[in-house]
């Protein structure tokens, strides 16, 4: 058989034809062994005389899986997925809303109203695309950039606010960074700093899953490009298969871990090729493509619950903002580059000319949203910065589970002197009992 | 060691099943080695909550690399004990995602020092995530394994990290001397709903202790956070843990023998919480102190005992400074006479000992 072939698009019912065609092994002329393949415990492989070193050119690169044309035009109709036009409008609100809240969040950083802060341009149809396409039981192992994952799940701008802020509505008591978020009811794992321990994390969450009887719940883990360069990672996936583990590792490849571009990440074709070369069911999918997303989402869930396994989809996007409100991306790439991405290739766009195809949208009800969707940003931001602070108590609580007495004398001691002293401290800044 | 001592386990057995019928006093202290304290506690919390599972390198078909998981395989089958590929990162973190997920996961470590490979999930992630969730996301996980210095292994298999794991709040660190400590604290780090951290040590696992009938029981849990005074006298306090204790008894015997010294000597059980008023009422009745430990001294147990005397009115009690035996300050000698100097020795602490009670009998002499 050939080594180089022209795979077709990629769809998971296609999977198993995929792996044959980069299979990689040559049929040998003579018969060796009587023709059985070898039979040890790390390999049941055929023996063949000719030896022949592989690299990354004895595949086709492994094709990226789309839905939609730039201009919004679906290419092969069979592909449309059904969803309810309410949905897409709210998928498409969902991302605006994002788009909004970036904005002014960003620069309220700049300003110097909060610490730190982290935009998601162009890639927001990763974001919605997913979340519409799991159940809200899912749990969620995010990284830090996917924020409207949240959004669609259902916390509100308001609570995403306060975290930034601290203030003592802040789900989190004010402890994390910015955009460190997090939900139980939501079933959204908080945020963790430090990269890629999401990721075995996330399989161990869904080992605790399968052992559920007639479990329909599954786990979805984000991470980067740049993530998937840490051990953890490799952690994760062969953990994932060996285990089988319902888990969907999806892979943000955005081009950027902070400046290092993913020509200096990784050789090799990118992150979805690691999957089958672990036994993990992998796709390829166009993270712009908000539609092409949500079906890769939907069949990879549908697989990983019915049969226990992960599944790995690598979504190739472009990180249009800079990394963090600590990085200037201007340092490391032209403002050339960025663009296409910020018009033809945007998931916004793109997915806005699909609903104005199926006459959902126009320029009025975008102009309208728009207007509305900053206004609520605005509005909560001006009354996040009133809040009060969280209550001085919440910063003894929770290390452990119940509180040691020593921490509880330390508690009884500055409440003694608060009653003593209220006017040495300012009290009526942080919220009370 | 570890292969050949499963005819330990069913000699027991035995004698357990040959003592049933007598009535006689001798049941009160039954010998148990300390790896099948650990088995039965694992065992029996196993059996008592579905969520308990536990997770390592060769724990299930091998049962475990030092036989402490000895049948629990057999027993629970694949779901419940599960041999992992060799990524300390990765069952550990896949630990704290299944603790995060509502399970109670036993994580071992084949032995702690591999952990270092999987430091930052315990540190980062278990130990921080309930407080960093606001309260809401608890990580009742379980570390587990042989910790500090074997026999011959040399520098990177021979080091104790209890004073690493308990400089960071959100652990628990726990440190087992006897089989009687090792099941009632394997049965209290299962049960607590925050991240333990179990201390166990590999040459401790093969040796009986007797252990009483209540301690035999399933409803056996010892405290988190208080000591045990495994020795009293009136001369002075000795602070140890684990298998530093071994060195202190033997010291204390010397002692006792030879010079009329009668040490008090704490077994710590936990590190962190520390039970510093066990450790300052021993004060307050012998005036003297020394701590013991296998760990180097810079930053270690020791050091925080002596600053928390220092810190308190515990100092005033003092007749002559504290002084810590502990491990030699270098990387762990291979060459077996260097090894035994670089551990603490019982003639260690004797000299510790007397050369702290000698400040006192000279200030007297001097007056």
């Amino acid at each position: 058989m050939a080594l180089k072939t022209s795979a077709g698009f990629l769809r998971l019912k296609h999977l198993k034809q995929v792996v044959r065609l980069l299979s990689a092994h040559t049929r040998p002329e003579t018969v060796i062994n009587g023709g059985k393949p070898a039979e040890f415990p790390g390999a049941k492989a055929p023996y063949v005389t000719q030896m022949k070193f592989l690299n990354e050119t004895s595949y086709d690169p492994i094709p990226i899986y789309r839905v939609m044309e730039n201009n919004g035009e679906i290419i092969d109709s069979r592909e449309e997925p059904n969803i309810e036009n309410e949905t897409l409008i709210n998928m498409y609100n969902t991302m605006v809303q994002l788009n909004n809240m970036d904005k002014i969040l960003y620069e309220s950083q700049r300003q110097g109203r909060i610490s730190f802060y982290m935009t998601n341009y162009c890639e927001e149809g990763i974001h919605v695309g997913s979340a519409a396409a799991l159940s809200p039981r899912d749990l969620v192992f995010a990284q830090y950039r996917e924020v409207g994952v949240f959004l669609y799940r259902g916390v509100t701008v308001t609570e995403l606010v306060n975290q930034c802020y601290g203030n003592h509505e802040d789900p989190g008591k004010g402890r994390q960074m910015p955009v460190h978020y997090g939900s139980k009811q939501f079933n959204l794992v908080t945020i963790s700093s430090p990269l890629a321990t999401q990721m075995p994390q996330a399989v161990g969450a869904a080992y605790a899953f399968k052992r559920v009887p007639n479990n329909d719940r599954c786990v979805i883990c984000f991470f980067g490009e740049g993530a998937a360069s840490e051990g953890d990672a490799h952690a994760a996936f062969n953990f994932a298969a060996t285990l089988d583990c319902p888990v969907i590792m999806f892979c943000r490849n955005n081009g950027y871990a902070i400046s290092t571009p993913a020509i200096e990440q990784y050789r090799g074709d990118g992150i979805a090729a690691r999957g089958p070369s672990l036994g993990i069911q992998t796709v390829r999918v166009d993270g712009t493509d908000l539609l092409a997303v949500y079906n890769a989402v939907s069949r990879a869930r549908e697989y990983a619950v019915t049969n226990n396994k992960p599944v790995l989809i690598e979504a190739m996007s472009y990180r249009v903002g800079h990394h963090s409100t600590s990085d200037d991306s201007s340092a490391y790439r032209s403002l050339e580059e960025i663009k296409k991405w910020n018009t033809d290739e945007s998931p916004v766009q793109k997915f806005k000319l699909y609903l104005e195809h199926k006459g959902l949208w126009d320029v009025e009800s975008d102009k309208t949203w728009n207007k509305e969707a900053r206004n609520i940003v605005i509005k909560t931001m001006q009354e996040a910065e009133k809040k009060k602070l969280p209550n001085w108590k919440e910063m003894l609580e929770d290390v452990y589970y119940d509180m040691p007495p020593r921490i509880q004398k330390q508690m009884q001691q500055m409440e003694e002197h608060l009653k003593k002293y209220p006017e040495h401290y300012p009290l009526d800044q942080y919220q009370s009992d | 060691m570890a292969l050949k001592s499963s005819p330990v386990l069913f000699g027991w057995l035995t004698r357990l099943s040959r003592r049933n019928f007598s009535t006689s006093k001798a049941l009160a202290a039954k010998p148990v080695a300390v790896r099948d304290a650990l088995n039965q506690a694992i065992d029996e919390e196993m059996e008592k909550d579905e969520k308990v599972f536990i997770m390592g390198e060769e724990v299930a078909l091998y049962d475990g690399a030092y036989k402490v998981t000895r049948g629990l395989w057999k027993k629970y089958g694949d779901k419940r004990v599960i041999d992992t590929p060799i990524t300390e990162a990765g069952f550990a973190g896949i630990a704290v995602g299944a603790a995060f997920a509502g399970l109670k996961p036993i994580c071992e470590f084949m032995t702690f020092n591999f952990s270092m490979q999987a430091i930052d999930h315990v540190i980062n992630s278990a130990a921080k995530t309930f407080y960093m969730s606001a309260g809401k996301v608890p990580v009742p996980v379980v570390f587990r394994g042989p910790n500090g210095a074997a026999a011959g292994v040399a520098a990177q298999h021979s080091q104790c990290f209890a004073a690493w794991y308990s400089h960071c709040p959100g652990l628990k660190v726990l440190m087992p001397y006897s089989s009687e400590d090792a099941k009632g604290l394997m049965k209290a780090a299962i049960r607590d709903p925050d991240p333990v951290v179990v201390l166990e040590n590999e040459m401790l696992y093969g040796v009986p202790f007797p252990m009483s009938d209540e301690a035999l029981s399933p409803d056996f849990v010892l405290p988190i956070g208080k000591a045990k005074i495994e020795r009293p006298g009136d001369h002075i306090t000795v602070v140890c843990a684990g298998k530093a204790i071994d060195t202190a008894l033997e010291a204390a015997t010397t002692l006792a023998g030879n010079h009329g010294i009668e040490c008090e000597i704490i077994n710590l059980r936990s590190i962190r919480p520390l039970d510093f008023q066990a450790i300052a009422r021993s004060i307050s009745k012998t005036h003297h102190l020394i701590t013991v430990e296998q760990g180097w001294p810079q930053s270690g147990i020791g050091a925080e005992i002596c600053a928390r005397v220092m810190e308190s009115s515990a100092f005033f009690e003092l007749d002559a400074p504290a002084w810590r035996v502990t491990g030699a300050d270098v990387p762990m000698p291979y060459a077996t006479t260097l090894e035994a100097h670089a551990l603490p020795r019982a003639q260690d602490v004797v000299a510790a000992a007397t050369a702290v009670l000698g400040n006192k009998i000279s200030a007297a002499s001097s007056q």
